[in-house]
């Protein structure tokens, strides 16, 4: 990464209010909504509209609890395509994603 | 023909002189292709032979998943949207000749044999609909629907079959349907239940003779002969996977374009980092082929000699290379993280690779191995060249 890169990534955390200790860096966090879009969105729909798997917006999210949903994706689903992430993206990471999945926060389009 | 978008955008003597450009220099389309850059709803039109991009075609909404169809006078192509969309492009001119939103949610479709129609297999709602390839006016639909309460089912692996039939699969119903299209509309001529658990996707021979559905739900696939009337699905490779447990699958294999080499059929294990190699007169495994990961495409070089095989996530920087005489991977390629796609020449001197993450199409030299040159693109993903206008299930 060019020294650059890591200066406006250093800027732009230490402008968020109230970054949780355990949110990923801003880095990390542009790498993580890119595997989403790509990686995720090979069967959620790079748009996560929905594909092969259910749409992942804040609508269809709504009401189900955050814990239930970082276990599917840590662990997946035993008997469909969705598969475990764990060893993959560590938890910390996964929580941080459905947070921003469950509030809109991701831009998709 | 050079016309670029600001002239096709700048009206009437822009038109005049499209219209001027295009009856004076005549050209023929079999050298030429669609690159689809996904993020950004937007297609190349590459030349083949030039090794170039032509023009650059935009507006054609979600283009994660996007396939294309051809029409059979090879200058038209069919895309077909992850959003539903359904776009008719011209490409000699670079213009999208007709465009609807058929559905809320899509996964590719097909052409008819006779070039008449298009069908396309949707997501939401499940089910296939159908098109006049004229000027995309709908001539029906085909519900999906399963079980007591007629659920719909995510409709995959559609194929068009000799005989102006079609093919396709139920994911969620795990059912095999054929269809005709007729005069007062699409019929269901045959409905297959229980053919094994969740058919993901599919393929038809290059005879189109066998449509062989993957099954995500357990290790074996269904194969049906078209040719037999009387044929019900069979299963084939029951239990390849020796029961061991599947390792996780980052990305659904795509059956369509999978290989169909001579007598040899390569198959994806799901789960399992081999490709399956079964003989197409009995239907039986005669090898496996161990490969780097979990494969996603393996598609066949024209003259049936190489397969080009691609990887799920987090292997898709490589492509591997078999030989198919030996069985032995005779190459492997490292272009990069995010190797989407690869489509080969009409007689496949050369092969085009996608490489999404370093927004770059590699033309390779199918012979040496070699990288020919390169080419600039969007994240691109689907390449697709028109030589698929004469084949069957492409
Ligand atoms: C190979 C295909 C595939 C990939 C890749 C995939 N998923 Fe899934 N996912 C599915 C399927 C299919 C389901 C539905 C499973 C079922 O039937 O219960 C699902 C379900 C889910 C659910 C539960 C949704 C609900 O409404 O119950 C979440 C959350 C989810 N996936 C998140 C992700 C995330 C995040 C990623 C990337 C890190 C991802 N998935 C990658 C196929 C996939």
């Amino acid at each position: 990464m060019s020294g650059r890169t890591w200066v406006s990534c250093f800027v732009a955390s230490a402008l968020l209010p109230m970054v949780a200790a355990a949110d990923p860096s801003a880095a990390r966090q542009g790498e993580l909504i890119h595997l989403l879009r790509h990686d995720c969105g090979s069967c959620h729909g790079l748009t996560l509209k929905g594909g092969l798997g259910p749409p992942l917006l804040p609508a269809t999210l709504d009401g189900l609890p955050a814990e239930g949903l970082v276990a599917i994706i840590l662990d997946g689903v035993p008997g469909k395509p969705m598969p475990p992430w764990r060893g993959l993206l560590p938890e910390g990471e996964v929580a941080w994603l459905v947070e921003q999945l469950q509030a809109g926060a991701i831009d998709v389009e | 023909m050079r016309i670029d978008r600001r002239m096709l955008l700048g009206g009437a003597l822009a038109t005049a002189f499209a219209v001027t450009a295009s009856a004076t220099e005549l050209r023929g389309t079999g050298d030429l292709g669609l690159v689809v850059e996904r993020a950004d709803g937007a297609l190349l039109v590459v030349d083949t032979t030039e090794r170039r991009t032509l023009r650059r075609i935009e507006g054609l909404g979600d283009l994660s998943h996007a396939s294309v169809v051809f029409s059979r006078d090879a200058r038209y192509a069919f895309v077909f949207g992850r959003d539903g969309g359904l776009s008719k492009v011209d490409l000699l001119t670079g213009g999208i000749t007709h465009r609807v939103i058929q559905a809320g949610n899509s996964i590719g479709g097909a052409i008819s044999q006779d070039g008449r129609v298009v069908a396309v297999a949707n997501y939401e709602p499940g089910g296939v609909r159908f098109f006049a390839t004229s000027d995309l006016v709908p001539l029906g639909e085909i519900a999906a629907t399963y079980g007591a309460d007629d659920a719909r089912s995510k409709v995959v692996g559609l194929e068009e079959l000799p005989d102006n039939r079609f093919v396709f699969s139920l994911y969620d119903a795990d059912e095999i349907w054929t269809a005709t299209l007729g005069e007062d509309g699409p019929t269901v001529t045959a409905r297959f239940e229980d053919v094994g658990t969740l058919p993901y996707d599919a393929l038809v021979t290059p005879d189109g003779r066998h449509y062989l559905a993957g099954l995500f739900g357990e290790d074996g696939m269904a194969l049906l002969d078209l040719w037999d009337p009387a044929a019900e699905p069979v299963r084939i490779l029951d239990g390849y996977g020796r029961g061991e447990a599947p390792l996780p699958v980052y990305k659904m294999p795509h059956l369509k374009g999978w290989s169909v080499a001579g007598e040899l059929v390569f198959l994806p294990a799901i789960g399992r980092h081999e490709l399956l190699v079964v003989d197409k007169t009995s239907w039986r495994e005669v090898a496996r082929v161990p490969v780097h990961s979990q494969p996603v495409f393996a598609i066949a070089r024209p003259d049936g000699r190489q397969v080009w095989i691609n990887f799920a996530h987090p292997d898709n920087n490589v492509v591997q290379v078999v030989d198919v005489p030996s069985l032995a991977v005779v190459g492997a390629l490292d272009l990069g993280p995010g190797v989407l796609h690869m489509e080969f020449t009409p007689k496949g001197e050369e092969v085009w690779i996608s490489v999404r993450d370093a927004d770059r199409i590699d033309i390779i030299d199918t012979a040496s191995l070699e990288r020919v040159t390169s080419l600039e693109a969007r994240s691109p993903s689907g390449i697709f060249f028109t030589a698929r206008a004469h084949r069957l299930g492409y």
